[in-house]
């Protein structure tokens, strides 16, 4: 009898390259039964998600503004999760960023620009940070799992903004849920006139870079990848993986944290609750399907934003619902896990 | 007429040949011991009689008749029965549910419908236990007792033990070895997983030994002796050893390790007062079989684990225990015991082999990448690698990624080498490379510490061999007076040959 058998080993090098090709393929090939389902042909579909968008100049540019947010977060992710932290929690990270430019926004009247935008990114960052230490320490002092914690400090935050907003930082003339608009000076700049295009762009694809450099070229980031590589061999060569994988956490909720800043200060220009909704989670997505490597981060974080602006030209042209890029994307998720498994097995001939 | 029979059973995992035309046969009545080393392949024969492992090769009967075991809902069936190192026991359940857990097929359970049976089950066989008890509140021996209670509700007529003193105090593998009288008497069968020779004395009728997965040896127990058995065990290089005797160790201490005493989780303790030195020039090995406390001595002087008390010097110089940051900086060199633990698979080689002496190889923070690659390029050379720089360790053969470590720790002259298992699953050719290595660092006048399973190694290699058992040093023999036979009988714990 002559079959194929899977076994464990490490799978052939070129394969590990085709995993997000084969989720995506795959990816679409079921959303394709939701699509009929909801009455459109899924090839139609499929041009609407995905080639559509990249046709029209004013689309091209909504997919720059939705793509800020995620590579952010997504750089986020990747930065815990290469380190064997699994942080969940860049929501709320997000969100006490987007807390820290909303106080420190309206505060920075009469400041330069340059000065004012500087302090906000800052502000943001430590925000972040400040919400993804006390997991972090749990994890390193205790052992206390990081995934339970840091997704259950997303409703914390979600409720103490709500609190916020519909406490002390309501407005006072509206009425609305809604914090006083920031500095002039404290506001991102457009970038390309007319668009919404804002500075949030260029911070992303710096945090792009910098994951770049920082996991190819320094020492810590090589000892955060061996850290979350193989725990135990990185501690038998000396490497201090607890002090590791706490500063890859920090350093994790500080970018969630700009890109909380960056939505404030170049979308919003105040906290409203519905800031982000769940950059963060898209994160952990975009993060995964880019290999927790920045140039596939940059790809991730680019391709999730062009379904997610397909999903609204879909919904436009196909009248299938718009929260198709939702289902996408998590469809993705699953399907880019499944398939990375196989890089644990090899398939090997059998008579 | 047997009750099982098991004939040419052939386990592959992979390259690895776990059972090798293994044939066993177990007579009604009979209480018959499986002894081997770790490793030597019991429990995967076991596994297999129990349906966990399907044989590659080979045929098992039950009762004469060939049955083919899927699962271990097959082996149940047949009359099969496994008491496991690990108990599979639900800690916050009674006695009798856990007894009748996966087995009863009704939807409500009567409670003293449910406890009577369990309570006459154990009355028939002579248990004294109490169905209504909560597990979690019974004392190992106790869960033991429940685990077998539940192979004999499921009409189990051939009872599997493995290793069941393992995690028993000597009174309670006393009060076990009754039991086991007692189910005798009661028409079952007993295998019982051992690697102990006075258990296998005590309490069994027939001994079928082990070695590296074939049959070393049957025999009948009343007319063999430990002795025997230690040999057909451990076995023996047939060929006479040559090692270089020129060489003589040097004076001053490399190695010094003062009482060192460790407990594992449960607090049973690992390493009972452990003292030793190792001279420079001098090759020390450890022999013993695998579990006497060998790991946990690696993990202390691998800078893995801290120890309950006791310190380890290097040339003369305390070492900070639990920190192999610490041993890095005093020069030992530690090979681990399993070696893919010493490497980051899918980092690069020059990346593992720059690891740990990154400090070495960075600037201001930042990783000097041609460096790294001539370093890399030359321990490549050395070392005779077959890699590239940038291949990824985890695609190497495994006496490549030896090498691998072997680079990284021996070319920094160090002042200790940790060597465990050196050459577990490697090939001929490469097992000579690391002990042609291991001699070079010797000659060099380096401590070398040998930890081995594998006693022709550590014969051919050691200027002095320690014995270690259940955590204590029981002897010590120069490599010229070392006595095969005296060694195998302390490494299996017998106290015959402690006169």
């Amino acid at each position: 009898m002559l079959g194929f058998k899977l076994e464990r080993g490490s799978a052939p090098f070129w394969l590990r390259g085709l995993i997000p090709i084969l989720a995506i393929v795959l990816t679409f090939l079921l959303v394709s039964i939701i699509i009929i389902f909801a009455g459109a042909n899924p090839l139609d579909a499929v041009y609407q998600l995905l080639i559509n968008p990249l046709t029209k100049t004013t689309a091209r540019w909504d997919i720059v503004v939705m793509a800020t947010p995620l590579l952010l977060t997504g750089v986020a992710v990747a930065f815990a999760f290469a380190s064997g932290y699994y942080n969940i929690g860049a929501e709320g990270q997000l969100y006490a960023g987007a807390i820290a430019g909303a106080w420190l926004g309206p505060q920075l009247q009469g400041q330069p620009p340059v000065v004012a935008i500087v302090i906000m990114l800052i502000g943001g960052f430590i925000a972040g940070a400040l919400w993804a230490l006390p997991p972090a320490l749990l994890k390193v002092q205790l052992g206390v799992d990081e995934v339970v914690t840091t997704l259950l400090l997303n409703s914390v935050m979600l409720f103490i903004v709500s609190a916020l907003l519909n406490g002390p930082w309501r407005d006072p003339v509206t009425g609305w849920p809604q914090s006083q608009t920031i500095a002039d000076s404290a506001q991102f700049p457009i970038l390309v006139p007319r668009s919404r295009i804002h500075l949030g762009i260029i911070v992303a694809v710096m945090a792009v870079i910098a994951l770049w450099w920082i996991f190819q070229r320094t020492r810590f980031g090589l000892e955060l990848r061996a850290a979350g590589m193989g725990k135990d061999a990185a501690r038998f060569m000396g490497v201090r993986v607890n002090r590791v994988m706490l500063t890859a956490a920090l350093i994790s909720g500080g970018v969630a944290g700009l890109a909380g800043v960056s939505e404030i200060a170049g979308i919003h220009h105040h906290l409203v609750e519905a800031i982000s909704p769940g950059y963060g989670y898209t994160g952990i997505i975009i993060a995964t399907l880019g290999g927790l490597t920045a140039p596939g981060v940059g790809l991730a974080g680019l391709f999730i934003a062009l379904i997610e602006r397909g999903s609204l030209s879909a919904n436009r042209e196909l009248n299938v619902p718009v929260y198709l890029g939702d289902v996408i994307q998590a469809v993705l998720l699953i399907t880019t896990l499944a398939l990375l498994l196989l890089n644990r097995y090899r398939f090997r001939r059998v008579r | 007429m047997t009750v099982v029979e098991m004939r040419g059973v052939t386990k592959r995992f992979g390259s690895l040949v776990a059972n090798d035309h293994i044939d066993l046969d177990i007579a009604p009545q009979e209480i018959h011991a499986l002894l081997g080393e770790n490793g030597a392949g019991k429990s995967t024969l076991m596994k297999i009689l129990y349906g966990f492992y399907q044989p590659d090769e080979g045929e098992i009967l039950v009762e004469g008749k060939s049955v083919t075991l899927k699962s271990p809902v097959d082996a149940i069936r047949a009359g099969i029965g496994l008491v496991s190192q690990h108990f599979s026991l639900v800690p916050s359940f009674s006695v009798a549910e856990n007894i009748v857990l996966g087995f009863e097929n009704a939807q409500i359970l009567n409670r003293d419908k449910l406890n009577q049976t369990v309570a006459d089950t154990a009355r028939r066989y002579g248990f004294s236990i109490e169905p209504n008890a909560i597990v979690r509140d019974l004392s190992v021996g106790q869960q033991q007792r429940v685990e077998i209670l539940k192979a004999l509700y499921r009409q189990c007529r051939v009872l599997i033990l493995d290793e069941p003193t393992a995690v028993l105090t000597p009174r309670d593998a006393t009060a076990l070895f009754d039991t086991l009288r007692q189910l005798q008497q009661q028409n079952l069968s007993v295998i019982i997983i051992t690697h102990k020779l006075e258990e296998v004395m005590a309490i069994s009728q027939r001994v079928t030994v082990l070695r590296l997965g074939k049959v070393a040896g049957r025999e009948v127990t009343a007319q063999t002796n430990p002795q025997a058995l230690a040999r057909l065990m451990v076995g023996r290089n047939v060929l006479e050893v040559t090692r270089n005797t020129e060489h003589k160790a040097g004076e001053s201490v490399a190695l010094a390790v003062n009482n060192l005493s460790v407990s594992d989780k449960r607090g049973v303790p690992a390493l009972r007062n452990v003292s030793f030195d190792v001279h420079a020039g001098e090759v020390v090995g450890i022999a013993g079989i695998a579990g006497n406390g060998q790991s946990e001595l690696v993990a202390v002087l691998g800078g893995l684990i801290k120890p309950n008390s006791g310190e380890v010097g290097v040339s003369g110089k305390p070492v900070e225990l639990g920190d192999p940051r610490s041993f890095n900086q005093m020069k030992v060199a530690r090979i681990p015991e399993d070696r893919l633990k010493g490497v980051v698979g899918d980092l690069s080689v020059a990346e593992n082999l720059a690891l740990e002496q990154i400090g070495d190889f960075t600037r201001a923070g930042h990783l000097n990448h041609k460096q790294i690659r001539q370093m890399a390029q030359l321990l490549i050379a050395d070392f005779q690698i077959k890699a590239e720089p940038n291949d990824r360790v985890r695609t190497l053969s495994g006496g490549n990624i030896q090498k691998v470590i072997l680079a990284r720790t021996l070319s920094r002259q160090p002042a200790v080498v940790i060597a465990a298992q050196p050459t577990r699953g490697l090939d001929i050719g490469a097992t000579e490379y690391v002990h042609q290595k291991l001699l070079e660092q010797k000659t060099r006048g380096a401590g070398v510490l040998l930890v081995s399973e594998d006693l022709d190694e550590t014969r051919l290699l050691s200027d002095r061999i320690l014995v270690i058992y259940a955590g204590s040093i029981v002897g010590e023999f120069s490599a010229d007076q070392i006595d095969i036979d005296q060694i195998s009988l302390l490494m299996a714990g017998s106290k015959i040959a402690a006169d």
